[in-house]
């Protein structure tokens, strides 16, 4: 038997390490024959963290998943698996409904997570891993031929701007010069999408195995990995199968004994979304600050050092070693006409189950939301979901039935993206999401040109004054003359994408700004400045749980007596809407 | 006044890196782990040994979010303000906690305890809201649960003391 405890970044932060150690001390006090303990990354069912998985054998597929697993829950567990009584374990078991999160998605970049242990090198390569490398180089497979594959597949490139891989790739082939670089974009700047982190948490060996293709591909001799500060786990874990890997021969010189030698290394970045944009990135990889370079000349003329080089995502990455092994077809096979292939989603924000969703290209929003997703936490009403972070835009309810496709999803606005899925409720208000966009915007932008660095600063104070209830006539169009301002006119993605959150929300939600503006009314009950706290007296029955939480002294009443709430010492701080168990508190 | 930096625990940093081209952000990362913060001293120290000017150095120090130029508290709260955490109302978490121990974004404590910083998703999102403290995560927050949080860690220091 074994016994796998998710440890990926959620998981963690969830408790996994406690259990952890806990099944560890008990393993080691009351070892069963047979049985060993292991680990795993993140499994993408986030809301079920901590989770452990019991596999009744080595090679079994199918396992006993135990989801909110507690370090108190340890005993029970080990004290089932020593007894060979699992049916024990029935109250940790997951729900059936639940289970559906996985068995609707398709899995190719992330075939691996949640199965294998990222730490070991054995058991990628027990899941075929290292195959197509080991099949290029043995069959003598020409850099060319594998770009035609790639070609084949259809593959785009999952970092945002969608780009043709094998394009890149032959760009990057036939410009001239000896030393060449790959570059791997780790950066994963859109706050609230972790799909890179997870391939990196859970399985980096099909990371360095997609870069050794794409370095065999252009014909360059170093790769290198840009990963986000903020992800410590991700770096560890790429150290080792770094390392693991050049001492199995996989990577260094003469690789597999072909003469194709190449090594990857790390770089750890220091906080800035910019440094996502390519040229951004490489001058950060130059030990500058990231400022985004003109184009052109592209990076596949003069990149890194102003050689040569070819930068791409850690998904686009991910999907790679798949597609030498299985085919450019069978990739093909799955999506729309000009989407294919799958994509990784990172469904966060209002949503019953959050976490990572793999599906085939052409299903709709409303299949991942409602269907992989199980709808809005807490009954509430759908409102819209964002895409692409601060570079995408919002799909409200009636374009729920979009197909998620590089083309269709660019009708509606918004844009494929990264991966970021943030799913909001008629409680979020649209004009403070677009205001806390360009709020992150503002911030990250790098200040090289006009357009965005001051842009962004003025639709911020618009939408600044909005939300604070002191919006005035025309601001709406003020907005939409900045937006299309900054769009054409920023040097960068950056700059050029910034205006999609405020270009969209007003498209779709414009009466929520004219409810601001007009009427100084926040619909969704969120803008502080416009809402205020109340007490329902039919429905409170005086338990005075809101006035002991009260920080401020705000809530007068008697015990079984109405609540009441003055107004002058509120400070709207929530506390007695959390705390009212009848539902008393009312925002308006 | 300003204090002195050991300028001696950063040499092998820059026997290391000191002739690879490239290598500023990645010096001046290790610089902040050894001293918690980049003195001025240290910058100094840096641009004469590996032969960078000064004002590039500040240049990259004050680009990048990672880098601080001032101490920080023996606590530092990193509030997330990622996408989904700020859906899940982490603007309550952020109030409740300026009410609490009186700071903003990038201050700290007269005490010298807590520093509050926001940061850009902290990659468990299903949780949400989540802030980390020295490493520690705390999840699906709310402002009442921050304050208790925050008082556990405050009787902690005072009985350590
Ligand atoms: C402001 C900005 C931020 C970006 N952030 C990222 C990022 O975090 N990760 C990423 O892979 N691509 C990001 N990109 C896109 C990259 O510039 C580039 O297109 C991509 O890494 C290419 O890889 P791909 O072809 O595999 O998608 C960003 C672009 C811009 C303009
Ligand atoms: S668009 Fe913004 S981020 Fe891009 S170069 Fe201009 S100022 Fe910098
Ligand atoms: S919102 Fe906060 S300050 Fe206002 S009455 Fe409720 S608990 Fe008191
Ligand atoms: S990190 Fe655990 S399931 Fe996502
Ligand atoms: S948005 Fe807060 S943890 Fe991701």
């Amino acid at each position: 038997m074994r016994v796998i405890v998710g440890k990926g970044s959620c998981g963690i932060a969830a408790g996994a390490n406690d259990v952890y150690e806990k099944l560890e001390v008990l393993s080691r006090e009351n070892p069963v024959a047979g049985t060993t303990l292991g680990i795993t990354g993140c499994i993408g069912m986030c809301f079920l963290e901590p989770i452990v998985d019991i596999y009744p054998n080595d090679e079994a597929e199918e396992c006993l998943r135990l989801v909110h697993v507690q370090g108190s829950d340890a005993q029970t567990i080990w004290d089932a698996v020593a007894g060979g009584e699992l049916d024990k374990l029935e109250p940790l078991k997951i729900k059936p409904e639940d289970e559906e999160f996985l068995t609707q998605q398709t899995r190719v970049a992330l075939r691996n997570c949640g199965i294998i242990d990222p730490e070991s090198l054995e058991e990628y390569i027990a899941r075929g891993g290292y195959r197509s490398i080991r099949k290029i180089l043995e069959q003598k497979i020409t850099p060319e031929a594998v770009i035609e594959e790639i070609d084949k597949s259809g593959l785009k490139g999952r970092g945002g701007a969608g780009f043709s891989t094998a394009f890149k790739w032959r760009a990057a082939r036939n410009s001239p010069g000896e030393e060449k670089y790959l570059i791997c974009n780790a950066d994963e700047g859109d706050p609230g999408a972790f799909m890179d982190r997870a391939v990196i948490e859970g399985d980096p060996h099909s990371l360095l195995e997609g870069m050794l293709i794409g370095a065999y591909a252009i014909g360059a001799k170093e790769g290198i990995v840009y990963v986000r500060a903020e992800y410590p786990l991700a770096i560890i874990r790429l150290k080792k199968a770094i390392k693991d890997a050049t001492e199995a021969g996989y990577l260094g010189d003469n690789i597999l004994g072909s003469d194709f030698s190449c090594k990857i290394r790390i770089k750890a970045g220091a906080g800035a979304f910019v440094c996502g944009e390519e040229t951004a990135l490489i001058e950060s990889l130059e030990g500058k600050r990231g400022m985004p370079r003109l184009k052109p000349p592209f990076p596949a003329q003069a990149g890194y050092w102003y050689k040569p080089s070819n930068i791409n995502n850690v998904e686009t990455f991910a999907n790679v070693a798949w597609i030498i092994d299985n085919g450019g077809e069978a990739f093909a096979a799955m999506g729309t006409e000009n989407s294919k292939g799958t994509k990784v989603f990172a469904l966060t924000g209002k949503i019953n189950r959050g976490g990572l969703v793999e599906i085939p290209m052409g299903r709709t929003l409303r299949d991942v939301i409602f269907g992989i997703g199980g709808g809005i936490r807490g009954g509430a009403r759908f409102k819209a979901v964002q895409l692409g972070g601060p570079s995408g835009g919002c799909v409200p309810a009636e374009r729920l039935d979009v197909q998620i496709d590089y083309n269709q999803l660019v009708i509606t606005g918004a844009i494929m993206g990264s991966g970021g899925m943030v799913v909001m409720d008629e409680n979020t208000c649209m004009v403070n999401m677009a205001r806390f966009f360009l709020d992150f915007t503002t911030k990250e932008s790098c200040g090289k040109c006009v357009h965005c660095r001051l842009g962004t600063k003025r639709m911020k104070e618009i939408l600044d004054r909005i939300v604070e209830g002191k919006g005035e006539e025309g601001d709406i169009e003020k907005l939409e003359d900045l937006c299309n301002a900054v769009k054409d006119g920023a040097l960068c993605g950056l700059g050029n994408t910034a205006p999609n959150p405020v270009l969209t929300t007003i498209r779709y939600f414009r009466e929520e700004f004219e409810a601001h503006i007009e009427e100084h009314r926040c619909p969704a009950g969120e803008c502080r400045a416009l809402i205020s706290y109340n007490i329902d007296p039919d429905k409170c029955i005086g338990c005075t749980a809101c006035a002991r939480q009260c920080p401020v002294d705000a809530i007068k009443g008697e015990v079984k007596g109405v609540h009441v709430i003055d107004h002058e010492l509120c400070t709207k701080c929530g506390n007695c809407k959390t705390a009212c168990r009848f539902d008393a508190v009312v925002v308006r | 006044m300003e204090t002195r930096s050991d300028l001696a625990l950063i040499e092998p940093t820059l026997s290391e890196y000191r002739d690879q081209k490239g290598s500023l952000i990645a010096i001046l990362q290790n610089a902040q782990d050894i001293y918690g913060y980049l003195p001025m001293d240290v910058m100094e120290h840096i641009s004469r040994e590996a032969q960078i000017p000064l004002s590039t150095i500040i240049g990259v120090a004050t680009f990048y979010t990672q880098f601080r130029l001032q101490p920080v508290g023996k606590h530092l709260i990193m509030l997330c303000d990622g996408t989904a955490c700020h859906v899940n109302s982490s603007e309550l978490i952020s109030a409740a906690i300026t009410d609490e121990l009186g700071i903003h974004d990038g201050e700290t404590t007269k005490d010298g305890l807590f520093t509050l910083k926001h940061v850009a998703c902290l990659g468990c999102c299903s949780l949400s809201p989540v802030m980390m403290i020295s490493g520690q995560t705390y999840g699906a927050l709310t402002p009442d649960k921050t304050r208790q949080i925050l008082r556990k860690l405050a009787e902690e220091e005072g009985e350590s003391a």
